[in-house]
């Protein structure tokens, strides 16, 4: 629990007057994961985060960023330290849905307002939606819902899925199933942490399929797609983005090259905003953003275009900034659906190699304009 | 499903059982010889994997990185077990299971302090990196088929080290009375350094060796640690032969749950019933095989100590 | 080195300043600092559960975890079928969700007692490492089903909206809680000190120290060990019903063989064996982890190194530096 206030002294001549029309200070609370594994996603949306307040120039915004381990009891009790303790105004970090639930639904309760960088729960979509909460970056449904959608557009006719046995890995095959329109030649779960993939490839060959979607996050997916590449099955992977992100590619190799993955950025997105993000990153960080970086990024400005609207103190005003997102996206334009999360497009990208590093490449697109399947429960 | 299939999932099975052996060898060593419930044992197979990823990474050569996992994992070994190991063979097992579990968290730690908390990259050897083609037109990776001629000449090694040779039989001596071997003349206090050493080496080894086909990252030894548990413990503690042949049926029974459960389970359940309650079998299958060998054995198959 | 109390002073020292901390931090306004007590006392409980079968009967099982989760979750799954107004069964008979604590407690006490005693009748066929490689073993099947029955949440757990209630008393204020679940800490308490010097804690540690002698006697160690592993398993699981309402959350973490390690930890850190060990040492662990925590994220590190130093050369924890080795009277 590194504790990080970052209080903003004014770098820079401040010419926007706009900027301090609304002078109420905001402090946020960023109760994110820093340490154990999986750490490398909390780390780069803090990064992300903290890039673009450095980059506002503001010193009316007060972070303070707690590390919760990968643990939920520890979340809750970071949340409550930093709600009844430290009196935050808008809470953010959370990368796992798991944490998620057992914070979110407590921290909106109390009147706090939640931006979440990553963390995508369907039930925080649907019937479990809130005002105070907004979601920056997607339903956890989305990239695999694309995903399906692009292995149909593309030819695929029979798919063999495969994902651990816990509640994303089987919200992950549900929404790729909702938007394949082929077969499906068989559906896996494998064990949450298993390491040794050889039965499921085994499977892979003898099923016939003619391409494989796994979502494998972090450790899992990185030993999965090296077996695969060593067994010779020639079936194409395609996944979420998740199993691809820059972390992630670099430990893996030559065996991802080609794979196809869907995500809502990618560092070669076309826009002025993401051109000077992954610029200035790399700049500050000595390493290429992830789309966990950009999220964090995206979350950081959208605060900052809402408290440019209205003041903290004034939480429906605030909210209505909020929902309107009048900020600079690295996705391009942004906007939020009914139930506070994002209508975006879902690209495809695919795993290159630019000189020593792996990387993705925009490809193409998936899915236009897309909304998640759990906005008609919102009763907001 | 076909006989391919079939075959193919066993020769898995066997593979994945030399491989719960490779991680499983150093911790009955140290347990059988020295009575040291050595926790750390996960921590020295992460040790070894990153070693193997950093010398890889720097020379271009998986085999030097290979061989300074080695030697990496073995002087630690020897520098842990004289400065902390030593005190703990009086003890009761909580304290050795507490001091080796601080163990653990410090080199969690202290390896995310060195090397940071993103996972490192380490691929196979060019020449092993893609299938071979066995006999009967099978194609099977080549790395896998390495990794199980390498756990098979460990188990010849380690075997022929117990029975043939001097070192071995210091140590089956100490395994059965302790203090007539002091009595006897023999350093007590080196043999025991030598042979933490050897099963950390063995540790550190089996981390590079696997690692280049998982991933290097805090916290790769967890899993292992739990099932070199379960191996040894359903084998016989302190019995090379008794974790070999645990671990071959460990392999095997996990395999062969993971790919026959759901779709045994979908004759008489439906189809995607079966397969979430097929795979959570799966996962506890190992846990169960433990838990029925240990009350019909409670001292495992083949206790080296009966 | 020299005694400078004696335990038994020092344990009602230690026990009036858990109390009065979080009484002077609840009239500075640091809620916060009560609901760190409250976590450290609910922890507390979790290792005099552990103790008892660990400290005094020499069991080291490195499963508890499992009776920890099972009294949460009972918790959870009860209070979440109220939440949405739907029966837990309609068949053979009707069982409504509740959101009583006594009566969720009652519930975690005996789903925790039958899981402690068919785990305990097979586990204690066996001994030594066996052992605690089958407790570890049970915990860890539970923890995988848990996760992967999607029924209550699996891996992403349940979340309690409001704390359960418990009658005349404002359960949501963080001093009322802490307070409740000081009380029953020290209820269990004053019981454990009763069992120790009572026949069937003589007993139990007779088993401890020389089983063959206990038989001779014509007890049955078998089912001495056996009745400890079941208390201990009721306590631990009274501990995770008090922790689901805590967090207002349960998920398979509760489960894991970490928190089984944890548990441990405490007994070690403040004295194994010793009736407040687990209560020194759950303090000790929750202010390691919020203060070195704070300055950063290895703190682990020197947890470990604590720990380590701990069981190399304080054998006796933290009430053995202070009060000297355990006193026979």
């Amino acid at each position: 629990m590194k504790k990080a206030v970052i209080a903003l002294a004014a770098a820079t001549a401040l010419a926007a007057g706009a900027a301090q029309a609304f002078a109420d200070p905001v402090k946020v609370g960023m109760i994110t994961t820093l340490s154990g594994g999986g750490a490398s996603l909390g780390i780069d949306v803090r990064d992300g985060f903290e890039l673009a307040l450095k980059q506002s120039g503001r010193d009316d915004i007060e972070l303070i960023i707690e590390d919760d381990a990968r643990k939920p009891d520890l979340a809750v009790q970071l949340s409550d330290k930093l709600i009844q303790s430290d009196k935050v105004d808008v809470m953010t970090g959370i990368i796992w849905s798991n944490l998620a639930m057992a914070v979110i639904p407590g921290a909106v309760a109390q009147d706090k307002i939640y931006l979440s960088p990553n963390a995508g729960p369907s039930a925080l979509a649907g019937a479990g939606c809130n005002e105070n909460y907004f979601n920056v970056a997607w339903q956890n449904d989305n990239l695999h819902e694309a995903m399906g959608a692009h292995a149909s557009s593309a030819g695929y006719e029979k798919a063999f899925i495969l994902a651990p046995n816990y509640p994303a890995g089987q919200d992950a095959l549900t929404g790729f199933k909702r938007f394949f329109k082929g077969e499906i030649a068989n559906e896996l779960y494998t064990k949450l942490g298993q390491t040794d993939y050889a039965a499921e490839i085994a499977e892979i060959r003898a099923s016939g399929a003619d391409s494989v979607f796994f979502f494998l996050p972090g450790g899992m997916g990185i030993a999965f797609m090296k077996q695969y590449a060593g067994a010779g099955v020639d079936v194409p992977l395609l996944g979420p983005a998740f199993s691809f992100d820059q972390a992630i590619l670099q430990a893996v190799g030559d065996a991802a090259l080609g794979v196809k993955n869907t995500s809502q950025w990618s560092k070669d997105l076309d826009n002025e905003t993401n051109k000077a993000f992954v610029e200035s990153f790399q700049a500050e960080y000595d390493r290429l953003p992830s789309l966990y970086a950009s999220q964090g990024f995206d979350t950081a400005n959208l605060l900052i275009s809402a408290m440019d609207a209205a003041s903290i103190s004034d939480k429906d005003a605030f909210r209505a900034a909020l929902k309107a997102a009048n900020f600079k996206s690295t996705r391009g334009d942004f906007k939020f659906g009914p139930n506070n999360h994002p209508i975006q497009d879902i690209y495809v990208r695919e795993v290159i190699k630019e000189g020593d590093v792996f990387t993705n490449k925009l490809v193409g697109v998936a899915l236009e304009d897309h909304a998640d399947a759990y906005a008609a429960d919102c009763k907001m | 499903m076909s006989i391919a299939l079939f075959l193919e999932q066993i020769l898995n099975g066997l593979q994945l059982g030399v491989t719960l052996f490779l991680m499983a060898a150093g911790l009955t060593l140290i347990f059988g010889v020295m009575g040291l419930i050595n926790l750390a044992h996960g921590s020295l197979f992460m040790v070894g994997g990153f070693v193997c990823a950093a010398i890889a990474a720097a020379t271009g050569s998986f085999w030097l990185g290979l061989a300074a996992s080695l030697v990496a994992a073995a002087a630690l070994g020897a520098i842990v077990e004289i400065v902390v190991i030593r005190r703990l063979y009086d003890r009761d097992h909580l304290d050795q299971v507490l001091a080796t579990f601080a163990l653990v968290l410090m080199f969690s730690e202290g390896v995310r302090f060195i090397f940071g908390s993103f996972p490192l990259y380490l691929d196979p050897p060019e020449m092993l990196a893609g299938p071979i083609t066995l006999p009967g037109g099978l194609p099977y990776p080549a790395y896998r088929l390495a990794i199980i001629l390498a756990g098979l000449l460990i188990a010849v090694g380690l075997g022929l080290l117990i029975s043939r040779t001097r070192l071995g039989m210091q140590i089956r001596a100490g395994e059965s009375d302790r203090e007539m071997i002091a009595a006897l003349g023999v350093d007590i206090r080196f043999l025991y350094t030598v042979v933490f050493a050897l099963g950390a080496a063995l540790a550190g080894f089996a981390g590079a060796m696997i690692g280049a086909i998982q991933s290097v990252q805090v916290g790769m030894g967890e899993p292992v640690l739990i099932l070199a548990f379960v191996v040894i413990v359903i084998g016989g503690i302190g019995s090379i032969r008794g974790a070999l042949v645990a671990a071959l049926i460990v392999g095997i029974v996990d395999t062969m749950g993971r790919f026959l459960l759901p779709s045994l389970l979908a004759n008489v359940m439906e189809a995607s019933a079966a397969r979430g309650v097929g795979s959570a079998i799966a996962s506890m299958l190992i846990y169960l095989l433990m838990a029925v060998v240990l009350v019909f054995k409670p001292k495992g198959l083949f206790p080296a100590n009966a | 080195m020299p005694k400078l109390i004696t335990e038994h002073r020092l344990n009602i020292i230690l026990a009036l300043i858990l109390l009065i901390g979080p009484l002077v931090a609840h009239y500075a306004e640091e809620p916060f600092l009560v609901t760190l007590a409250t976590r450290a006392t609910i922890l507390a409980l979790a290792g005099v559960g552990l103790n008892i079968a660990l400290g005094l009967g020499g069991l080291v099982s490195f499963g508890h975890a499992a009776f920890f989760g099972l009294g949460g979750y009972a918790v959870g799954i009860l209070a979440s079928h109220h939440q949405t107004y739907q029966p837990l069964m309609t068949a053979p008979f009707v069982i409504n969700g509740t959101n009583q604590m006594l009566i969720l407690w009652m519930v975690a006490i005996i789903v925790s007692g039958i899981a402690a005693l068919l785990i305990g009748a097979l586990s204690l066929r066996t001994s030594g490492v066996y052992f605690i490689m089958i407790t570890l073993a049970f915990a860890q099947m539970i923890y995988y089903f848990a996760i992967s029955w999607p029924a209550y949440g699996g891996e992403d757990g349940l979340s309690i909206y409001v704390r359960n209630a418990f009658p005349g008393i404002n359960t949501l204020r963080p001093l009322d809680f802490f307070l409740l679940c000081y009380a029953v800490l020290i209820v269990v308490l004053i019981a454990q000190w009763r069992m120790t010097g009572a026949r069937f804690g003589v007993a139990l540690q007779a088993v401890r120290q020389n089983e063959g002698r206990v038989a001779a006697l014509g007890l049955s160690p078998y089912r001495i060990r056996l009745a400890a592993f079941v208390i201990s398993g009721m306590v631990t699981g009274l501990a995770g019903a008090l922790y689901a309402d805590l967090n207002r959350f349960v998920s398979p973490t509760m489960l894991s063989w970490h928190l089984s390690g944890e548990i441990m930890v405490f007994i070690i850190l403040g004295g194994v064996a010793r009736l407040f060990g687990p209560v020194v040492g759950a303090c000790l662990f929750v202010l390691f982890e919020h203060l070195f925590g704070s300055f950063t994220n290895h703190w682990q590190f020197f947890l470990g190194a604590a720990l380590l130093a701990v069981v190399l050369f304080a054998r006796g924890g933290f009430i053995g530096l202070v009060a000297g080795r355990v006193e026979h009277d």
